[in-house]
C-alpha cells in the first residue's frame, strides 16, 4: 500500500556537493528536505545520506548535530535509509581513514583504503561495470550496467550484504543491503539512466510501491 | 576489470549559449546548452566539458547558471572552468553543480591555485588543463596559456608533474599541433606523458574518424578522449564509436 505524501530526509552534515542528489530525488517525482533536525530525520518515510568528502569530518558533524541517535532509531524502525558513496562507507562500523574513525555501524564491516596495484589508479575515477549477486528491485537496474564511481577507500563486509560489485583489482562492494539499510559507492546521481533508475527504485521502496530486501 | 574509457564531448559557451550550436541529430542547431547536453547524455557521452569563453564577467555569471540548469537535468559528471583565476569562481562551478572545475592559465600564474582548490574540494574535482606545442628550436614540448595565444617558459611534462604535486587529480592535455587537423590525437605527446605521471590523462586535439580514437587509446595510457567539432557536427556519432571500441576490445560503456 502506498503511503501519502512520503517524504525523503537527505542529511544534511555540510559536507560536498549535495545538490546533485536533490536534484535526482527531484527528478524521479519525490520530494525531499534537506535537513539536520532530528524530528524531520525521524518522521522521514526514508533517509539519503549523501557523500562527498572526508570520513571523520563527516561523522564529527553527525555526532556535533546529535543525528547518530535519530538515524541508529529511523534505521531500527525500518525507514529505507540510503547511503552514497561515503555515505555508504558511514553506514558501516569504522574507517581507516585518517585512523580509526567510528561509524553509523548500521551494516557489519570495515572501510579501508583501495590497495595500490598496476594499472589500477587510485582514487577510482570512472565508469565500472556491476557485478549484481543478489538480484531485487533496485539492483536489477544496475546489472552488467556501468556506473560512476569517484572514491579511494572501500568497504570490506560480510558477503551477505554485497548485493552487487565492480572488479578494480580487489572485489569493490558498489551496493550493500541489509534489510531496509542500503549503500552505493558509486554516484547515482552521476551515473545517467542507469543511475536514475536506482533513485527510482528507492523512491518506490520509500513510498511502499517495492520491497527490495 | 579496467575503468571504461571516457568519450567526453567538449561544449564551448559564450554568454551561456553553446557557441555555433551543435546539429549531430540532423535537427536544427542546438544553441542551448541544456538540450545540447541532454541530447549528449541520450547518445551516451560518458562526460561533458563545458569551456567558458564569455570575456565579460556577466557571461560569467551567465555560466553558473547554465551550470546549475544543466546539472538539474543531465545526470552525468560535468566539468567547467575557462578563465577561472581564484578561489570563488570555484566554489560557484562546483556550487551550481559541476564536479570538476579545470585550470590552466591561472593556474601557470599561481600554481598554488591548485593546491588550495584540491585542498577544499578534493584532488577529484580539480583538472589540470594544459596546451601543448611542440617546440623544435628548444626540443621540448612546450605550454602556452591564455587559449594558446602565448608561450611560457614551461615545459610540458615538468608542468604535468608539477600540477599534479599541487593537487590536480586529472589533466586535460590539448595538443596545439594536432588540434584542428583531424588528423588524429598526439599519440606521441601522451605517451611521453604517461611516463611521468599516475593520474587519469584526457586526451585532447586532432580527432577526426573513429580510427584515431582507437589509436589513441590504444597507444599510450589515455583514460578519455575529448572532442567538439566531429560530436556537434555529426561527422562521429558516439554510440558508432563506442561500438567500434568495443569490438576493438577496449572497455566501453554501451
Amino acid at each position: 500500500m502506498s503511503k501519502e505524501n512520503p517524504f525523503i530526509a537527505v542529511i544534511d552534515y555540510g559536507a560536498g556537493n549535495i545538490r546533485n542528489v536533490m536534484k535526482a530525488i527531484d527528478y524521479v517525482d519525490m520530494p525531499a528536505k534537506l535537513t539536520k533536525d532530528p524530528a524531520e530525520i525521524l518522521a522521514a518515510d526514508g533517509i539519503v545520506i549523501p557523500g562527498v568528502g572526508a570520513y571523520r569530518a563527516a561523522m564529527d558533524k553527525i555526532n556535533t548535530y546529535q543525528l547518530l541517535i535519530p538515524i541508529q532509531k529511523a534505521a531500527a524502525n525500518g525507514t529505507p535509509i540510503l547511503g552514497v558513496c561515503l555515505g555508504m562507507q558511514l553506514l558501516f562500523d569504522s574507517s581507516t581513514e585518517f585512523g580509526e574513525t567510528k561509524g553509523l555501524g548500521l551494516i557489519p564491516g570495515q572501510v579501508v583504503t583501495l590497495p595500490q596495484k598496476q594499472g589500477f589508479k587510485v582514487p577510482q575515477m570512472g565508469w565500472n561495470q556491476n557485478n549484481v549477486a543478489i538480484e531485487n528491485a533496485l539492483t536489477r537496474g544496475v546489472k552488467d550496467e556501468f556506473t560512476y564511481f569517484v572514491h579511494s577507500y572501500y568497504v570490506k563486509t560480510d558477503v551477505k550484504y554485497i548485493a552487487a560489485s565492480v572488479d578494480y583489482g580487489v572485489q569493490v562492494p558498489s551496493i550493500v543491503i541489509k534489510n531496509n539499510i542500503i549503500g552505493a559507492q558509486f554516484h547515482p546521481e552521476k551515473s545517467g539512466e542507469v543511475g536514475l533508475r536506482v533513485w527510482q527504485a528507492f523512491a518506490d521502496m520509500v513510498s511502499d510501491k517495492a520491497v527490495i530486501a | 576489470m579496467a575503468l571504461a574509457k571516457r568519450i567526453v564531448p567538449a561544449l564551448d559557451v559564450k554568454n551561456g549559449r553553446v557557441v555555433k550550436g551543435i546539429n549531430f541529430l540532423n535537427l536544427k542547431d542546438i544553441g542551448d546548452p541544456v538540450d545540447a547536453a541532454i541530447a549528449y547524455q541520450n547518445a551516451g557521452a560518458d562526460e561533458l566539458v563545458f569551456l567558458d569563453i564569455s570575456a565579460t564577467l556577466e557571461g560569467r555569471s551567465t555560466m553558473i547558471d547554465m551550470i546549475e540548469r544543466v546539472s538539474s537535468a543531465v545526470f552525468i559528471p560535468l566539468t567547467a572552468g575557462g578563465g577561472v583565476t581564484d578561489l570563488a569562481s570555484m566554489r560557484a562551478i562546483i556550487k551550481a553543480g559541476a564536479d570538476k572545475v579545470f585550470l590552466n592559465s591561472a593556474a601557470v600564474a599561481n600554481p598554488d591555485l591548485i593546491r588550495q582548490g584540491a585542498e577544499l574540494f578534493g584532488s577529484q574535482a580539480i583538472v589540470g588543463a594544459i596546451d601543448s606545442k611542440w617546440d623544435d628550436v628548444a626540443n621540448m614540448h612546450r605550454v602556452y596559456v591564455s587559449g594558446g595565444t602565448k608561450p611560457t617558459d614551461l615545459e610540458t611534462m615538468a608542468w604535468a608533474q608539477q600540477m599534479i604535486q599541487y593537487g590536480a587529480g586529472e589533466l586535460l592535455v590539448t595538443s596545439m599541433d594536432t588540434d584542428g587537423t583531424k588528423q588524429g590525437y598526439d599519440v606521441a605527446l601522451y605517451q611521453a606523458l604517461d611516463d611521468v605521471i599516475d593520474v587519469p590523462i584526457v586526451a585532447s586535439g586532432g580527432a577526426g574518424d573513429l580510427s584515431d580514437f582507437v589509436a589513441v587509446f590504444k597507444s599510450g595510457r589515455v583514460d578519455a578522449a575529448l572532442a567538439a567539432s566531429v560530436f556537434h557536427y555529426g561527422e562521429i556519432a558516439i554510440p558508432d564509436l563506442k561500438q567500434r571500441l568495443h569490438h576493438e576490445g577496449m572497455v566501453v560503456r554501451l
